[in-house]
């Protein structure tokens, strides 16, 4: 990784009269665009020829870290590997040249899949149908939250706008609930993570007629499986309340347990965590929203399509590569992956909720903070030492949360290199705090500037040309 | 077991012991035995790789192959073959959102270039890191708006948008809280002066939301537009495909001060509908109501440039119900997609691809008005889609073209809607009229 050679934007690198593309000639005739039409000045796009953009990019990808590169224990995340064959099956010409609006009877290989699709889904969840419409795990939260908010109109239950969701949920849990219009209260977390029921009680007893769902994820962001769920469920649906599961953590429950048989009527799924898609830096996903029999017609437009088609293709063949006896092994062997490092690190890492965990856990910090030494620089450090960080300051419940989650791909040798690596820095927070809390030393760039980037933002070369 | 899984038994056997259990099952003591998942899935034994790709080519092989002439925001323009070819770079494919900036450069660089490349296009100030796709982009500016501006909820959507834009509009717009006027068509385009109409008066109005080219594929005249939205400050919003911007009067010109769209037409495939890119840009005075992760230049403590993801305190992990959006995720591949394309076509060629499209489609036009079976429906400038009345039986016709091997374009109401695009050459136009004329 060279960053200083490597830093130029692709702008930078432009010369006027450079091509990198090559078009046919127009033999058409003579159709000219008005200029009424047209913009006064040419897109201000760079110049380069092929192999300029080749370089430019093949070396930004050098100062990427992916689950190719290195462990990825991204806590929540579900850095899994992500197959190279699913990858193969998504670029196949006939599906890519499908264009959405081509009659169903031209489409039926497509089709069958989504159907097939559904079906494993539905088998693995214990639900009933799924809608693939939704692109992205949040936007399957919302396309949740109006299936529930429009079966309770059908109903006439039209006070029905509160959501119950833990103090431990996802962020995306209380922003997709506002963008459905629908209003957020806390339920308390007990002091072994899982939801206070007596608190719950005194919620739906206050708020009864007007509670539309519990949102949860289960297990529930510190890697804890809510035991009561079963109770959790009744008391829900007993107040005409529905239960929502954000399939964020549905890893470690494949093989083990069903949101259907939990009690849940309505979940979305991350098949970019789950199902083994690439998270790509950020999207596409895919967030396939599934019901109990009878809700499926409150499935709402949320876009024009079949979702993420590619993507639910390469979660097609994960499900077909694994099959009925290997889809069993994910979950527990995540969560024994996960369980193996808290396991051996818990007396030099502050673990406040000792118990088994699913497929991640949460420390709180170091277990000695006399030295000054915060999640973040463990963080900063882990990053020299060639893995990716955990989830850092997330979930809120802890000041110094760690948020570790290794997916059931990682060797032994892998878990064990980061055991003694995390030691390591524990060791050093101690004998040199410095050199942890200055980290990183060895990546491209060192810590950067938030503040500054956020008081005058920057954001296109235009901005940046300016500034010069 | 399976290659996914590096456990031997001796690898298990230690871990459990570690852990404290002795089979993988005692992992779970919290989960009551009563909703334990204790039987079978009902799914295939596995496949395999060669079974993988025997099950996909077999369902591939049920699909027809067909030459596009269709569009309504979907179009077939051509995909450089670097573009694939870079995406597969997993350092790009497998890695996460960059929160870690110090090992996320790769992304946050492209981003950085995606975000300047579209505020180009658009001739608008600032861009954010992408969107879904293009419907969705609407959606969210429809909610910007709202938030935007003070006390107003209502929203005036052209009858001229893409239908399929307005349901998700729609959907969004129930469950929100907001309430959609449509501005109604007079002969295919947006009709101002129903813009100072009872029913669309632009008085408590949030935000006008207008689509370029519309629907029918016309290029709309929106002179006077953003004037008329600004004296009752309310924002004009243009929807417009993003690669007709290359050449079309910029959203910016237009005086908009959002700019969303679909930025499928840089050279995504179709692929059945998805993954695409929407975009989102906008004025700068906008900037902290814009919904989505941005990117921004900053300095490492080494003095050097680099690029972070900023302005987070709109967002959801932060602000939770009070982010200005839920959206979590970017479509940031997708993005990277686009920011290569742009790389490659560069200032003249998606200057080139849109003046063939342009071609392309006014040939096919003429080819077919001469015929003398087809007549335009609006007789308007059009980009590289078009709206014609067909004198005979239309699905007949339209089912004969997909004997044929062509996706005759998109059945409408009145007939078709033809697209054509840089990817379509003069012999397969050729074709088509030939079909059509018989």
């Amino acid at each position: 990784m060279n960053n200083k050679l490597y830093g130029n934007l692709i702008f930078e690198l432009s010369k006027e009269g450079r091509i990198g593309y090559s078009l046919p000639g127009n033999n058409f005739g003579n159709y000219e665009i008005p200029t009424s039409m047209c913009r006064a000045e040419d897109a201000a796009l760079p110049e380069c020829d092929e192999l300029t953009v080749v370089r430019h990019y093949t070396n930004l990808s050098n100062n990427n870290f992916g689950v190719d590169t290195g462990f990825y224990p991204l806590g929540s995340c579900t850095m899994k590997y992500n197959p190279k064959i699913n990858e193969e099956m998504a670029a196949l010409p006939q599906f890519q040249n499908l264009h959405p609006e081509q009659p169903a009877e031209t489409v039926k290989g497509a089709e069958k899949l989504i159907s097939i699709l559904e079906h494993h889904l539905c088998e693995l969840t214990g639900l009933a149908h799924f809608t693939f419409k939704p692109y992205a795990g949040a936007h399957g939260e919302l396309t949740g939250l109006m299936v529930i908010d429009n079966y309770h109109r059908s109903r006439g239950d039209l006070q029905r706008k509160k959501v119950i969701v833990p103090d431990s949920a996802h962020g995306t849990n209380p922003a997709s609930a506002a963008v459905c219009g629908l209003e957020i209260i806390e339920v308390k977390s007990q002091a072994d993570g899982t939801v206070d029921l007596e608190d719950l009680k005194r919620l739906v007893e206050q708020e009864k007629d007007n509670i539309a769902a519990m949102m949860m994820t289960n297990p529930n962001t510190l890697g804890l499986f809510e035991k009561s769920i079963p109770e959790i469920a009744t008391l829900i649906h007993d107040c005409g309340g529905l239960m929502y599961y954000d399939g964020a953590n549905l890893n470690p429950m494949l093989g083990v347990c069903r949101p259907g048989d939990m009690g849940f009527d309505v979940m979305h799924i991350n098949l970019h965590k789950t199902f083994s898609t690439p998270h790509g830096g950020g999207g596409p996903g895919s967030g396939p929203v599934g019901v109990r029999e009878g809700l499926q017609e409150f499935f709402p437009f949320v876009s024009p399509y079949n979702g993420n088609f590619a993507v639910m293709m390469r979660a097609f063949a994960y499900i077909l590569s694994l099959g009925k006896e290997y889809v069993k092994k994910v979950g527990p062997l995540a969560t024994l992956n996960a369980n193996y490092i808290k396991e051996s690190l818990k007396d030099v890492y502050e673990l406040p909720i000792d118990t088994m965990c699913c497929h991640e856990f949460v420390f709180d910090g170091l277990k000695d903070k006399s030295t000054g030494v915060t999640t973040m620089d463990v963080a900063k450090r882990l990053l020299d030492y060639g893995y990716h960080a955990p989830t850092i300051y997330f979930p809120l419940l802890f000041h110094e949360s760690l948020m570790i989650e290794p997916t059931e791909n990682e060797s032994k040798e892998t878990l064990d290199a980061f055991i003694a690596v995390m030691r390591k820095i524990a060791e050093e927070a101690k004998t040199n705090p410095d050199e942890v809390k200055s980290a990183p030393h060895n990546t491209p760039i060192g810590r950067v500037d938030d503040v500054l980037a956020a008081k005058h933002p920057v954001t296109t070369y235009r901005q940046l040309k300016a500034e010069l | 077991m399976y290659k996914y899984f590096p456990h031997t038994d001796e690898d298990l056997k230690a871990m459990l012991e570690k852990v404290g259990v002795e089979t993988l099952d005692e992992l779970y003591p919290q989960i009551p035995e009563s909703i334990r998942f204790k039987g079978d899935y009902q799914i295939d034994l596995t496949e395999g790789e060669m079974g993988v790709r025997r099950v996909f080519n077999k369902l591939g092989a049920e699909n027809k192959q067909l030459t596009c002439f269709a569009g309504y925001g979907v179009y077939d323009h051509y995909t450089p073959s670097v573009i694939p070819n870079l995406l597969q770079r997993s350092e790009f494919l497998t890695s996460y959102t960059p929160y870690q900036a110090e090992i996320s450069q790769g992304t946050l660089h492209y981003i950085f270039e995606y975000q300047s490349m579209m505020a180009e296009l658009t001739g608008m100030d600032i861009s954010n890191a992408s969107m879904y796709d293009g419907t969705t982009a609407c959606a969210e500016a429809m909610m910007m708006a709202v938030a935007a501006g003070k006390k107003v909820n209502k929203v005036l959507v052209s009858e001229t948008l893409n239908p399929k834009t307005r349901q998700v509009l729609d959907t969004y717009a129930l469950h929100h809280g907001i309430e959609l006027v449509t501005i109604p068509a007079k002969d295919g385009v947006t009709d101002l002066s129903a813009l100072n109409s009872p029913l669309s008066s632009l008085e408590g109005v949030a935000g006008v939301m207008v689509q370029q080219p519309n629907v029918f594929g016309i290029v709309e005249d929106y002179t006077g537009f953003a004037d008329a939205c600004h004296a009752q400050k309310a924002l004009f919003i243009m929807d417009c495909v993003a690669a007709d911007l290359a050449v079309l009067k910029t959203p910016g010109e237009w005086g908009a001060d959002i700019a969303v769209g679909d930025g499928q037409s840089l050279g995504i495939p179709m692929q059945f509908g998805g993954p695409y890119v929407g975009y989102m840009c906008c004025t700068e005075k906008l900037i902290r109501k814009m919904p989505g992760r941005i990117v921004g230049m900053t300095k490492d403590n080494r003095e050097q440039r680099a690029f972070v993801l900023t302005l987070q305190a709109r967002e959801q992990h932060i602000r939770r119900q009070k982010a200005t959006s839920n959206i979590c995720s970017n479509q940031s591949l997708m993005a990277l997609f686009v920011t290569i394309y742009m790389s490659l076509m560069g200032k003249k060629g998606v200057k080139e691809a849109a003046q063939l499209s342009y071609a392309g489609a006014h040939y096919l036009c003429d080819e077919l008005l001469k015929t003398g079976r087809f007549h335009l429906v609006y007789d308007k400038p059009f980009f590289n889609e078009f709206y014609v009345k067909y004198d005979g039986d239309a699905d007949q016709l339209y089912q004969k073209f997909i004997d044929a091997g062509f996706l005759g374009g998109v059945r409408m109401e009145e007939g078709f809607l033809f697209a054509v695009t840089e990817n379509r050459t003069k012999e397969e136009i050729d074709n088509l009229v030939k079909i059509a004329a018989l």
